[in-house]
């Protein structure tokens, strides 16, 4: 006897949500999907009407979902949003250059405008030469806070009011465990937060409107849709420790498919003493960007990258942050511990 | 690190390997017996000197426990409880080099019927665990966990402290206490011998009420819900105890390892807003008797070795996870999932431990907070506050999406739904029941005790996590008359409440 779906109780039920347990028929569940997505933009007022976003597009399923419905929603509930697409080349061969061409493709099916930034024509590295120096270990860190920046340069280029990633539920939960797993406090507070705060220059805000959506239905949503996107990981994040507070939700997924906005829920609601020291929020003295130290994190990094000190990001290395301002040489000690392995 | 061919030429120059051949770090004069922590070698004098101290550090540090109270410790059988029971019992013989002050008692609850032992196994491990009490000289209670079948209702609120103990009257406190020593001179432990007298005769639990235990813990259908269930029941039940007999702190054998899962497993089961209080060192959330945990620095491995090199007694008792598979529940796939991690990074289960320390409890409006607005089974302060963009709103939201008929066409009907319409759709049925209590208006009377609160009701009475553990029940009736009774109390209270809700000045209960 065909299952019938429990919205509608009219067609046959084709999918069984992941989120809820309810078994659902194509269109109730694109309606149901699309409808939280523009709940979940309503009552966090994400965006204001006639604003520039940025979508943030890598050619994966979130970034290609996420385009699909913003460009929906836009024009079903009138936002009055200028949406536009932004990519990042970081120089992955076998990767990126794959998704890129995806991009391109939901350019021309989404008829938005497209802007690429790469890693080479920003710092000069691409992330194959990054990972011939530092190894095959902490160049997530390399290939995180370069892109970072690079979202806000080609923001700024395109002039948006805003970024929107295509950060779903399964990642806003590793982000908690894995910062619970890591010690970091300070991030632990703000990982769950929807949208970034908007000061200073050079920074544009950014928000997450699918922060409430599972993985699995976004997958479900863009097979049925037939969407079309880019499925391969990312060559090297085997050896990434977020990997393991990934294992860890999927298998608690598998025991209990709601821990995964349990986990969003007790991030949203945890709350840190009042005398734990917290990083204060400046500027870069080099670069101007954004910094809770006297030099930003991309600053460091391209230092080592230059020097041939790849390790230099890595690790402690505050007191060497004058030393590096003032472009004096390092001792030959610290130069040896900074030093990467020879392969 | 853990690169193919690692350059060791820096680090050989610095780093030693550890090994038991090596000096003890302390004394630097006997060789070592264990190496702990990171790579610490010590011998067995220091090692010891060094276990003591902890605890002695962890209770003068917080100082929560004042000289002369009474203190309940809660002893499982298990290595890390067995091994607390020696360190209190050390800390007051007469010998010991500034004694501690305390006045302790013991209790085990016999679990035996919840995982379902014989009755022969259980008398044995009872025996087994009154020969290990009986030779502290401490008094000592067991107690059955059938007994929550007849706790009162009272156990499920917060009542005041009799006294106020704050850090600063500490002080006070122990200089009051060390000049009345000094006059009166130290007692003895008379008492202790009159009560053991009296704890010899253990009477066999009646099969029924074993028997309504088990349907109890079936009647939750996943591992993970039935395990939440145990250890509330089992908490209530030390709170009761320790009320009835007089003690005013309840000690808890927790060590670090356990405590760090306890905090993945908390975050995974949604108490976020609880954290706090799951695994600090002090838990406020009964007022008159505070739950403390000494034994959180410790590592797993420390008190193995402890309680090896030193012969301390521990009896094995099953639960409800024994030789249960990895993915039974979350509380057993977080556990296997720390230790592996802890494997490869040995310094996972000390970050976690420290992230823990710097949490704290959001204290909503008064300290004591609202009888109402705390949870019907954990007691801790509600989290269910549906603010404008959360996860929980988001759950609610989903839910209602899933369920209702979908106008694709008229969808602007739909706006900020809130917990109202969710609840009320499912309490229809239940509408005509609260119509008979409203018509007897005191409240305080109901027509009917013996009638059993919908689920839907009891949700409201709890905070997020205790409502996934209710979802996975399949029927409230079997839950202890105690939690029924105090459910329906709170919900002709608050429905009293809102009928004068205009006229009230403040929030005080």
């Amino acid at each position: 006897m065909p299952v019938l779906c429990s919205s509608c109780l009219d067609k046959r039920a084709v999918l069984k949500r992941p989120k809820t347990g309810h078994s659902l028929c194509k269109d109730c569940f694109f309606w149901a999907f699309e409808e939280e997505v523009h709940q979940t933009i309503l009552t966090a007022e994400l965006f204001k009407h006639g604003e520039t976003v940025g979508i943030a597009a890598s050619g994966g399923k979130d970034s290609t979902v996420l385009a699909h419905v913003m460009k929906l929603l836009n024009e079903r509930y009138d936002y009055g949003l200028t949406l536009m697409l932004l990519s990042v080349d970081e120089g992955i061969t076998g990767y990126r250059d794959d998704s890129l061409e995806t991009v391109k493709r939901n350019q021309q099916q989404y008829e938005l405008p497209l802007k690429i930034v790469s890693y080479e024509e920003l710092y000069g590295w691409t992330m194959d030469a990054i990972v011939k120096q530092v190894g095959l270990k902490n160049n997530c860190t390399f290939c995180g806070v370069f892109r970072r920046q690079a979202l806000d340069r080609g923001a700024i280029m395109l002039k948006v009011d805003k970024i929107c990633t295509g950060h779903n539920a399964d990642d806003v939960a590793e982000t908690v465990l894995m910062n619970v797993l890591r010690g970091d406090i300070a991030r632990l507070r703000r990982c769950t937060a929807i949208s970034t705060a908007s000061e200073g220059d050079g920074v544009v805000p950014r928000c997450k409107p699918l922060k409430y959506a599972y993985e699995k239905e976004i997958v479900l949503y863009a097979y049925f849709k037939k969407l079309d996107y880019f499925s391969t990981e990312c060559i090297y994040s085997p050896n990434a420790y977020r990997g393991y507070a990934r294992t860890f939700l999927k298998d608690l997924e598998s025991v209990r498919p709601s821990s995964i906005i349990d986990v969003i829920h007790s991030g949203e609601n945890l709350s840190v003493r009042e005398d734990v020291k917290m990083p204060m929020q400046g500027t870069c003295s080099r670069c101007g960007y954004i910094s809770s130290q006297s030099l930003c994190k991309s600053c460091v990094l391209l230092e080592g990258l230059n020097r041939g000190l790849p390790k230099l990001g890595i690790g402690k290395h505050h007191r060497l942050h004058d030393k590096i301002l003032s472009q004096q040489p390092l001792t030959e000690s610290e130069e040896r511990k900074l030093k990467a392995v020879n392969f | 690190m853990c690169q193919v061919e690692e350059d060791y030429n820096d680090a050989l120059e610095h780093q030693n390997v550890p090994c038991i051949s090596k000096k003890c770090l302390k004394c630097k004069e006997l060789t070592a017996a264990v190496v702990i922590r990171a790579g610490d070698p010590y011998c067995r004098d220091c090692f010891k000197e060094y276990f003591i101290h902890k605890f002695r550090a962890m209770l003068g540090k917080n100082r929560v426990i004042f000289p002369g109270e009474k203190v309940l410790l809660a002893v499982s059988g298990g290595p890390s409880s067995c091994s607390m029971l020696s360190q209190v019992q050390q800390g007051l013989s007469q010998n010991a080099h500034k004694k501690l002050r305390f006045v302790p008692g013991i209790v085990f609850i016999d679990e035996g019927g919840a995982v379902g032992q014989s009755v022969e196994e259980r008398r044995k491990t009872v025996a087994e665990l009154q020969t290990v009490f009986k030779a502290t000289g401490f008094p000592f209670h067991i107690v059955p966990l059938e007994q929550v079948l007849a706790l009162p209702s009272e156990v499920i609120t917060t009542v005041p402290p009799s006294s106020q103990r704050t850090a600063s009257a500490y002080k006070a406190a122990v200089d009051k206490f060390t000049n009345e020593l000094k006059f009166i001179g130290e007692s003895s432990n008379s008492r202790a011998t009159e009560q053991e007298e009296k704890e010899t005769l253990f009477p066999d639990v009646p099969e029924s009420e074993t028997q309504l235990l088990q349907q109890l813990i079936t009647s939750a259908k996943t591992l993970t819900a039935r395990q939440d269930l145990l250890n509330t029941l089992r908490q209530h039940l030390l709170v009761h105890t320790a009320r009835t007999e007089g003690y005013s702190k309840l000690m808890l054998g927790d060590h670090c390892t356990r405590l760090a899962i306890k905090l993945l497993t908390s975050i995974s089961l949604g108490r976020g807003a609880q954290l706090a209080q799951d695994t600090g060192f002090a838990d406020l959330r009964f007022g008159d008797v505070i739950i403390v945990k000494p034994m959180r620095d410790y590592s797993a491995k420390e008190i193995a070795y402890y309680n090896h090199m030193f012969s301390v007694p521990t009896v094995f008792t099953p639960n409800l996870e024994t030789k249960t598979t990895e993915k039974a529940s979350i509380q057993r796939l977080t556990e296997s999932f720390v230790t592996k991690l802890q494997a490869d990074f040995p310094s996972t289960v000390s970050t976690i431990y420290r992230t823990s320390e710097k949490l704290q409890t959001v204290a909503k409006g008064s300290s004591t907070g609202h009888q109402c607005d705390r949870c019907l089974l954990c007691m801790c302060s509600l989290d269910t506050d549906v603010e404008k963009a959360s996860a929980f709103k988001a759950t609610l939201i989903s839910e209602q999406l899933s369920r209702t008929k979908s106008p694709r066409a008229s969808s602007t009907n739909i706006q900020s739904p809130n917990p109202e319409m969710a609840a009320t759709a499912g309490q229809c049925c239940s509408s005509e029941e609260a119509k008979d209590c409203d018509s007897v208006a005191s409240g305080e009377g109901c027509c009917s005790p013996a009638k059993t609160p919908e689920a839907t009701d009891l949700k409201s009475l709890l905070c997020y996590s205790c409502r996934l553990t209710m979802k996975d029940m399949s029927s409230m009736e079997r839950l202890p008359p105690y939690i029924l009774l105090e459910a329906q109390r709170r919900q002709r209270r608050s429905r009293m409440r809102e009928e004068i809700a205009d006229f009230l000045l403040d929030e005080c209960d």
